[in-house]
């Protein structure tokens, strides 16, 4: 059967360092981190002959090549929300092991601060029945998956906010994030609750900006002199509401994790850090279970005592501080994820985090809701020679 | 009350948005493969016949998760605090709803409800739910 494994790597990211960008368009966020991860890889825009985006940049990769200015030979706008990002990487590779491309091009943007933040699709069927509640916002049904996780297997509040304090911990060493300090669990559980039982900071940061990630051919990789990362393994899965039979306690992470897993041959005690979609607390605990980091139900006394806090827990998690202190651009924490897994296997994290001798990672996307439907992305790296 | 802005209504759903004015909440089973559909489709999601029919379900249920909006946007940005749930239909199905007329301190997973219909003024009228009288 034909793998990933190995056929090509992440040679180039760049993380827009602003979270307010209210003097440039969407497109030139574009434009802006594509040139920044082109020039990190040691590549130009000249060398692109793949895009790929997801379903907010206008019409997709019509308009952000031309916006480009280049020919590419492949393109892909997978929209899976959040996840979106970590689905292109896998693809990518995908591509580049097919022969259709060699470097391939993944550009993230978006101004929910500064700008239009309300991204609006077609109705789809059940539309009628899961509006009208009011529900307007993210936290409303991820709420759900919380609340029902908690019945079941008596996670408490203040185990979800383990999980802010250890991205907390992480983000004062990063200057460019949102929330750059570091918080307690009682901080957690004083802040208004926005829907019951997650508080304000269970939730992500909403930031402008964007990042940008560059993959490419082996070929192409040894011919640059910038350490890569090598993709080992890819697995994606939708999770929705199946015909009435939510069950709201598990992820897709379910489904992609071992995929992803068995392309890459390693286990998760190979796995010295992680980078965990964290639009809300509750997305990060509910995934380590699905991935097999923990039992299901035990997520809550896994992330307790420092669990995920890098360089030396169980799990070092989001060392940039992740979507929950760092950044969420667009309302989408996908492509940072990618991007710090790399900065770590480069052994580019900054030193008080930076785990040591990281030779294998795990990256992690969910997009959508974890109370309906969502796509979840599972992505496995390994240094150069892994 | 909580506001009860009027659903977006399709072909496939206008029949289920019918019968919620008339106070009747069907649902669809199919012929073929006999499973409860939940939401109204033209195509079984297990064997994609388009052989379905309805029937008047029963109005009550248990709260299987819910949360508290502190404060909703839209037409519900001066609600107050409201309940988003799903609820476990006595038919099978989880489906997302409103609990209304309720103390919100003292709801709980696994509460019996019961259904009540909040008219939108267009034609629909909105499934809702409330905590069971003993």
């Amino acid at each position: 059967m034909m793998t990933i494994r190995g056929a090509a790597y992440v040679a180039g990211i760049y993380e827009h360092p602003r979270r307010d960008i209210p003097d440039r368009t969407l497109f030139e966020i574009h434009t802006e981190v594509a040139l920044g991860a082109l020039a990190d890889a040691g590549l130009t825009m000249s060398d692109v002959d793949a895009v790929f985006c997801d379903g907010t940049a206008g019409f997709g990769p019509l308009s952000l090549v031309e916006h480009f200015g280049i020919h590419p030979s492949y393109f892909d706008s997978t929209e899976t929300g959040g996840s979106s990002y970590l689905a292109h990487v896998g693809h990518a590779a995908a591509a580049i092991a097919a022969g259709k491309c060699s470097v391939a091009l993944i550009t993230l943007a978006g101004k929910p601060r500064t700008g239009r933040s309300v991204v609006s699709y077609a109705q789809g069927p059940e539309t009628g029945f899961e509006s009208g509640w009011g529900v307007s916002g993210a936290p409303h049904t991820y709420a759900l998956a919380a609340q029902r996780h908690m019945y079941e297997f008596g996670t408490t509040s203040a185990q979800l906010a383990e999980i802010k304090v250890a991205a907390s911990i992480h983000a004062q060493y990063n200057p460019n994030a949102y929330l750059p300090y570091a918080v307690t669990v009682e901080d957690v559980l004083n802040s208004p609750l926005v829907a019951d039982p997650l508080h304000r900071l269970d939730c992500c940061v909403v930031t402008d900006g964007g990042g940008a990630l560059v993959v490419v051919s082996p070929a192409v990789a040894r011919s640059l002199g910038r350490t890569s990362a090598k993709i080992l393994g890819h697995g994606e899965a939708v999770k929705h509401t199946s015909n009435g039979g939510i069950d709201l306690t598990y992820t897709g992470a379910v489904w992609s994790g071992p995929r992803a897993f068995a392309e890459a041959g390693v286990s998760v005690a190979d796995i010295k850090y992680a980078s965990i979609y964290d639009s809300f607390t509750i997305t990060v605990l509910q995934t380590i279970e699905d991935l097999g980091f923990c039992k299901k139900g035990q997520g809550g006394k896994f992330v307790m005592d420092g669990g995920l806090v890098a360089p030396f827990g169980k799990l070092p998690f989001n060392t940039d501080g992740g979507g929950l202190c760092n950044n969420h651009p667009s309302n989408r924490g996908g492509v940072t994820k990618v991007i710090e897994a790399v900065r770590q296997m480069r052994g580019e994290a900054h030193p008080a985090v930076q785990v040591p001798n990281c030779q294998i990672s795990l990256a992690h996307g969910t997009g959508g809701s974890l109370g309906s439907k969502h796509g979840s992305v599972t992505l496995i790296l390994g240094q150069e020679d892994a | 009350m909580l506001p009860a802005p009027a659903p977006v209504i399709n072909s496939t759903t206008a029949e289920f948005w019918k019968a919620t004015t008339e106070g009747r909440f069907i649902l669809q089973r199919c012929d073929a493969c006999d499973i409860v559909l939940w939401f109204p489709r033209r195509n079984c999601p297990k064997c994609w016949t388009e052989d379905v029919s309805t029937f008047d379900a029963q109005q009550t249920g248990t709260v299987y998760s819910f949360t508290v909006v502190r404060k909703g946007k839209g037409a519900f940005q001066n609600a107050g605090p409201f309940v988003i749930a799903y609820v476990e239909l006595a038919d099978g199905p989880r489906i997302m709803t409103n609990i209304v007329d309720c103390d919100i301190d003292a709801l709980h997973v696994g509460m019996p409800v019961e259904m009540v219909f909040h008219d939108t003024g267009e034609g629909s009228a909105l499934y809702r739910f409330r905590p069971l009288s003993a």
